[in-house]
């Protein structure tokens, strides 16, 4: 699916006003470092050659017991999206409640013969501090305090859609359709990686162009890529970073960003690539806050709030009413 | 105390009513069965529409009247308004009713709503807006249960709640003060979503303060309606009282209103042509300005046909503020992520019904329990 410039252009204009914003939360006691153990996806767009075996994959695993898309209805079926009325291939145009892993590719002057090109993949980049997770009322997303995945448990969610409105990325979808609906996102395959496996998507990437490892050891990976020199060959780890296959590749022109490293206060799915990320579908108005300080801000003072109130409620009841009685007196 | 017998049960007003209850009734029914996507046009950029943003944040506004009133006679001890402190309690209780019940209809799970009374998580503004309708729809109960009390004639009972009355209304002032900006902090989390010209870290304290001048209008608005409807005599020194209210805490929540629109925002987003900015305007022009420029007039304030007037005005106001937040404040980024939403006609169904339901239920209040009397 394409992405909109001219669309994407307006809405960016408030960007300006969002970073002058910014300097008014300064509430940083609720924030949660990265844990020790955290796992994340470090995409490489300059290496995605946009063959979509991650989507292929990412579905087929996760309609498995214990997947995000495993429902006990309808069992033993991949939820497909057919376009069209041959019901030939998968052809999702982005994030649903079917789909929790999509390949998107930008191209700028499309008429135009080697214009600037890019792929992106969109899934949920388990953020490091989530907003989802800090404004569901029932617990029922959460972030595993070891491997840092943000989970999703569909016995508890009553369907607020808080977290829909919460997260930045625009990424938890909800099932309409149903009469007893639940969120969908990606879990980063957390019932593959509690047997010692990982993400779909890397294991099928055939490039590398999505690694999966340790956020730490991605992060070094990352700012190396970035050090090195374009033109040169770079030995390309591929699927697991500590399963030590790579591929030699020519390295290409870089953004000089990691997206994902300080974005929300930092995210365990980061990204690398050629073009500015801008244009890739992230919303411009994403600043490195940590998006719950600013509800954190507002909650971690109702405590206070409450007392405040019950006692200036009592003492303007006491007050009033011995004035009136002053008054009957002097009557 | 008998029933008042001048209220007649079956009017033109209560069949059209009753038909709108059944008709809604219809459609809830049709969205337990046949799920959301069935029923609204919500989809996964809109999560939240017409529902939420009308029957819930505006319907707990309205009801913001309770507790205005009821922390005016019994803490600030102004004797004038005790007349008004009944309508003003039911008129809140019905409004978390009402509240609670499109709440039910508009959550995924709606046998679930308990959930988090016992699935604490307390870094959600949510739970905390979910424990304060828990809390605050049961005292008001509590500040209602008198009136059914006398009519019973359960003197006991009436007695024993007497002695807490006073401890109830602090109670529930606290609790629907802080009801109130919750909901604007539920906007907090989303400010690379919402337009500047909502989004604020003030956000809670524009709640509060457009709710307190909402619960005045409304008050005022409702003791006209039963005065012409349901003969209830009120001194016009209510009117004027609740008018130079209304006109104070406007003023006020211009200025706040306005500081954050040079401080926060810029004057040119409201004047763009935006969707946002002319939304934007016509809540301002109708809620706030056109209001208060009316009020500023001494003849006019004390003129309550003009109060009614400026009463509807700003209710319309306050409900397209939060309508506003809750919806096109989200526009250009919505549209960006290439969704529209407008509501459904079982939306609107759905919501007259819930409305007719408090009207209803209002009005066989009137009718059978002693609302009335002072
Ligand atoms: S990207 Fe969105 S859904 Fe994923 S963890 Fe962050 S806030 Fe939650
Ligand atoms: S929709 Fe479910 S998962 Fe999302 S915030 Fe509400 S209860 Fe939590």
């Amino acid at each position: 699916m394409a992405i909109n410039r001219r669309d994407f252009l307006k809405f960016s204009a408030g960007t300006g006003l969002m970073l002058a914003a910014e300097a008014n939360v300064g509430n940083r006691a609720d924030a949660k470092e990265l844990p020790r153990d955290a796992v994340g996806i470090l995409y490489d767009a300059t290496l995605c050659i946009g063959c979509m075996s991650c989507m292929v994959n990412c579905k087929k695993a996760n309609s498995e017991p214990g997947g995000a898309l495993y429902h006990r209805e309808t069992a033993g079926k991949i939820p497909y999206e057919y376009e069209g009325e041959e019901k030939k291939y998968d052809a999702p145009t982005g994030l649903s409640a079917d789909t929790l892993c999509v390949i998107k590719a930008y191209r700028e002057n499309s008429d135009a013969q080697g214009g600037v090109f890019s792929f992106i993949k969109q899934h949920c980049l388990h953020c490091v501090n989530p907003a989802c997770v800090s404004v569901c009322p029932v617990a029922a997303l959460q972030k595993d305090p070891d491997s840092g995945i943000v989970t999703y448990n569909k016995n508890r969610c009553f369907g607020c859609r808080y977290c829909q409105v919460a997260c930045p990325f625009g990424i938890p979808m909800y099932e309409w359709e149903k009469a007893s609906p639940s969120v969908v996102k990606c879990q980063l395959c957390n019932h593959r990686y509690a047997q010692g496996s990982y993400s779909a998507c890397c294991e099928a990437c055939p490039t590398g162009a999505s690694l999966f490892g340790k956020v730490k050891d991605l992060r070094e990976e990352a700012a190396r890529r970035l050090a090195l020199k374009p033109g040169d060959t770079y030995a390309y780890p591929v699927n697991h970073i500590e399963h030590g296959k790579t591929t030699e590749q020519v390295v290409p022109e870089y953004v000089d960003h990691i997206y994902g490293l300080d974005e929300a206060g930092g995210t365990q799915y980061m990204f690398l690539a050629g073009v500015e990320f801008d244009k890739l579908g992230f919303n411009p108005r994403i600043t490195n806050q940590i998006y719950p300080e600013y509800t954190w801000s507002y909650v971690s003072h109702v405590p206070q709030l409450i007392g405040a109130l019950l006692v200036a409620g009592t003492a303007c009841r006491i007050v009033t009413q011995k004035l009136d009685k002053e008054k009957d007196r002097d009557k | 105390m008998e029933s008042n017998p001048a209220i007649k049960t079956w009017t033109p007003a209560t069949i059209v009513m009753m038909l709108l209850i059944i008709f809604g009734v219809g459609v809830g029914v049709y969205r337990m069965i046949n799920g959301l996507g069935a029923t609204t046009n919500l989809n996964d950029v809109y999560p939240w529409g017409f529902w939420l943003g009308l029957d819930v944040l505006g319907g707990v506004a309205m009801a913001a009247g309770g507790f205005i009133i009821a922390c005016a006679v019994y803490l600030f001890n102004w004797k004038k308004y005790r007349p008004i402190v009944r309508p003003a309690i039911l008129t809140a209780f019905l409004g978390y009713l009402m509240a609670v019940l499109a709440l039910f209809l508009d959550i995924g799970h709606p046998f679930r709503l308990w959930h988090p009374s016992i699935m604490w998580q307390y870094h959600s503004v949510m739970w905390v807006v979910a424990m304060h309708v828990i809390f605050y729809t049961t005292t008001l109960g509590l500040e209602f249960s008198p009136m059914l009390f006398e009519r019973l004639g359960w003197e006991k009972a009436r007695r024993a709640v007497g002695k807490i009355m006073i401890g109830a209304v602090i109670f529930g002032v606290m609790l629907s003060t802080l009801h109130q900006s919750s909901l604007g902090a539920v906007f907090l989390i989303a400010p690379s979503k919402m337009s500047s010209l909502w989004w604020d870290t003030k956000l809670p304290f524009h709640f509060l303060v457009s709710a307190v001048a909402m619960g005045l209008s409304m008050v005022s608005f409702e003791t006209a309606l039963s005065q012409k409807f349901l003969h209830h005599k009120v001194d016009k020194e209510i009117y004027f009282g609740l008018a130079r209210g209304v006109m104070i805490v406007l003023g006020f929540y211009l200025c706040l209103k306005l500081y954050q629109l040079f401080a926060v925002a810029s004057p040119g987003m409201a004047f763009d042509g935006s969707v946002e900015g002319n939304m934007y305007l016509l809540e301002m022009l109708v809620g706030v300005i056109l209001p208060l420029c009316i009020l500023a007039v001494k003849k006019y304030r004390q003129n309550t046909r003009v109060i009614f007037s400026v009463n509807v005005l700003v209710i319309v106001g306050v409900l397209l503020n939060r309508m506003n937040v809750c919806l096109f404040s989200m526009e250009s980024y919505n549209t960006w992520r290439g969704m529209s939403y407008s509501p459904s006609w079982k939306e609107f169904v759905v919501s007259l019904g819930v409305v007719s339901i408090g009207v209803f239920l209002y009005k066989m209040s009137a009718k059978h329990l002693p609302l009335f009397t002072h």
